[in-house]
């Protein structure tokens, strides 16, 4: 009786660990050590953020299944207890309102609005035109000096010609929308920062859907204005839904193609199999083990509590906030074997690096057909590839939504 | 092995008609699924686990019998 008071009392003067927590030095892929101690220990806990706020953290791959898939659980952002990244997103988590942060059914009413050009037949109908564009800038990387920036030269041009073809946005305004996107994603950025960006972007995007109106395309854009003029969405919905689509469209895809390749030029024996393989099949499950491995999207599924929910032998409470962390997750070694091995031999399928639930990413075709195809195009076209600099150099996107580098410097033997 | 889809459910990811084409494939105007083959043959049951597993909704329902 007296031990269990005395952990009781120890526990509740224990400071919460906080927030996202600092990756350790020399281990870029490595989730954080104190989120995978929690994992171990406290699998459901709570955290502090920055604000003071004390959000549940969730840390095994099970209790985020079950909690993702749960109609009680809201990623409503704008409800009291949701656990915001920044004062910058709180601020603007009223002022964009798109389907990520909506449920059901006006969630699914929206989505399916968007879900056509998605479809795997549809997706798999591009891959010539993602393989040309591929070559292409690779032609061009290979005619200029090296070193080269690897982010500038492949990773976030591909993606961002892909989501600007797919959408119908100009692809000459990319400096002013990737600007943006990425001022708009970075929880280091003022209110000021934030608000100013996220206007900048929607009006960018409302000029664009309204021209659209006037002149239909054979693009997405075009489809949510032909809505618009149904009555089933307001232009500013619609211009709310484009910078959605814009925004995840290129930062991720970008940041995989970036850090999938750090991490595969730091694992040799694996780079080789790629290197050497002309198999869709084996080029498809290396997709899938990078996104396992690097999880990009950080920062944690952020959610709401709608009633009480037990969990992991905690009782989350209605209104509490939650934080879905898939980073360890995909490294739950009940699930994913040898978890800190790269292994793109496994198949990593079941991984949560596309969140899962309602909400799981719309753009995942889109998403592993440009991996697939760099992947499997890149390495084979230079095989003597490497980093310009040593890895512990890389300027890693702590701070921003989506985790990548900044920069990635290679050279190869020409 | 039956397979049941609960298509109200379904988000359109794609998931299953990635992993089993043969078994699910996507209607043209929004994605939702479309199941193809109710009592799938032996060698696909793998794959239809694995799709009902992966699926983000919860909507594929496997019944062995
Ligand atoms: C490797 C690349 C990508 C990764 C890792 C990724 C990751 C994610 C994750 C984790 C979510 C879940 C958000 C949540 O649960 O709160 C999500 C949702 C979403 N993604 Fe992606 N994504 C990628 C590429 C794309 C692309 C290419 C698009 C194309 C437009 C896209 C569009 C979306 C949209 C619209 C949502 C919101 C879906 C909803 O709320 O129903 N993503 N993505
Ligand atoms: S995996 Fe599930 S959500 Fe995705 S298309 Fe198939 S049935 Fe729909």
């Amino acid at each position: 009786m007296t031990e269990t008071l005395a952990e009781t009392t120890a526990e509740a003067e224990e400071p919460l660990p906080e927030f996202p927590m600092p990756r350790a030095t020399g281990c870029p892929f490595a989730p954080p050590p104190t989120a995978q101690a929690l994992h171990t220990e406290r699998p459901v806990t709570r955290v502090r953020l920055w604000d003071g706020s004390a959000p549940w953290l969730v840390t095994r791959y099970a209790d985020q299944r079950a909690l993702l898939g749960d109609p009680r659980v809201s990623s409503e952002a704008t409800r009291p207890g949701f656990p915001h990244a920044s004062a910058g997103f709180r601020e603007n988590a009223g002022r964009r309102r798109s389907f990520i942060t909506m449920d059901d059914p006006e969630h699914a009413r929206i989505r399916r609005m968007v879900t056509a050009p998605f479809a795997i037949k549809r997706i798999e109908a591009m891959r010539p035109e993602i393989q040309r564009i591929t070559d292409e800038l690779i032609d061009t990387m290979l005619a200029g000096p090296a070193p080269a920036d690897l982010v500038r030269a492949l990773a976030l041009p591909l993606p961002s010609l892909v989501i600007c073809k797919l959408l119908g946005v100009p692809y000459e305004d990319h400096d002013f929308f990737q600007r943006n996107s990425s001022k708009l994603i970075n929880r280091h950025s003022s209110v000021e920062e934030v608000v100013g960006a996220n206007e900048a972007l929607t009006d960018y995007l409302d000029g664009l859907v309204a021209a659209k109106l006037a002149n239909p395309a054979d693009d997405m854009l075009s489809e949510l204005a032909s809505r618009v003029t149904a009555g089933e969405l307001t232009q500013r919905d619609a211009a709310n839904m484009g910078v959605l689509l814009l925004i995840a469209g290129h930062e991720t895809t970008a940041n995989m193609i970036a850090l999938g390749t750090v991490a595969l030029l730091e694992n040799p024996d694996q780079l080789a199999v790629l290197r050497e393989t002309e198999d869709p099949k084996v080029i498809a499950r290396a997709v899938e083990e990078l996104l396992r491995y690097l999880t990009i999207v950080h920062n944690g599924r952020r959610r709401v509590a709608l009633e009480d929910i037990e969990i992991g032998g905690e009782t989350i409470r209605a209104g509490e906030g939650i934080i879905v962390y898939t980073s360890t997750g995909n490294w739950d070694s009940e699930v994913f074997a040898e978890p800190e091995r790269l292994d793109i031999g496994r198949d990593a399928r079941r991984h949560m690096a596309f969140g899962f639930g309602i909400h799981q990413c719309l753009g995942q075709p889109l998403a592993r057909v440009e991996l697939q195809v760099v992947y499997g195009t890149l390495y084979r076209r230079i095989p003597t590839l490497r980093l310009a600099t040593g890895v512990d150099q890389l300027p890693f996107k702590d701070d921003g939504l989506v985790y990548g580098v900044y920069e990635l410097p290679v050279t190869w033997a020409s | 092995m039956r397979v049941e889809v609960d298509v109200p459910k379904c988000v359109a990811s794609g998931q299953c008609v990635m992993i089993a084409p043969d078994v699910f494939d996507q209607r043209e105007e929004d994605g939702i699924v479309i199941l193809l083959e109710e009592r799938p043959a032996p060698e696909l049951h793998a794959d239809v686990r694995e799709s009902a597993v992966v699926c983000p909704a919860a909507a594929i329902r496997v019944v062995e019998k």
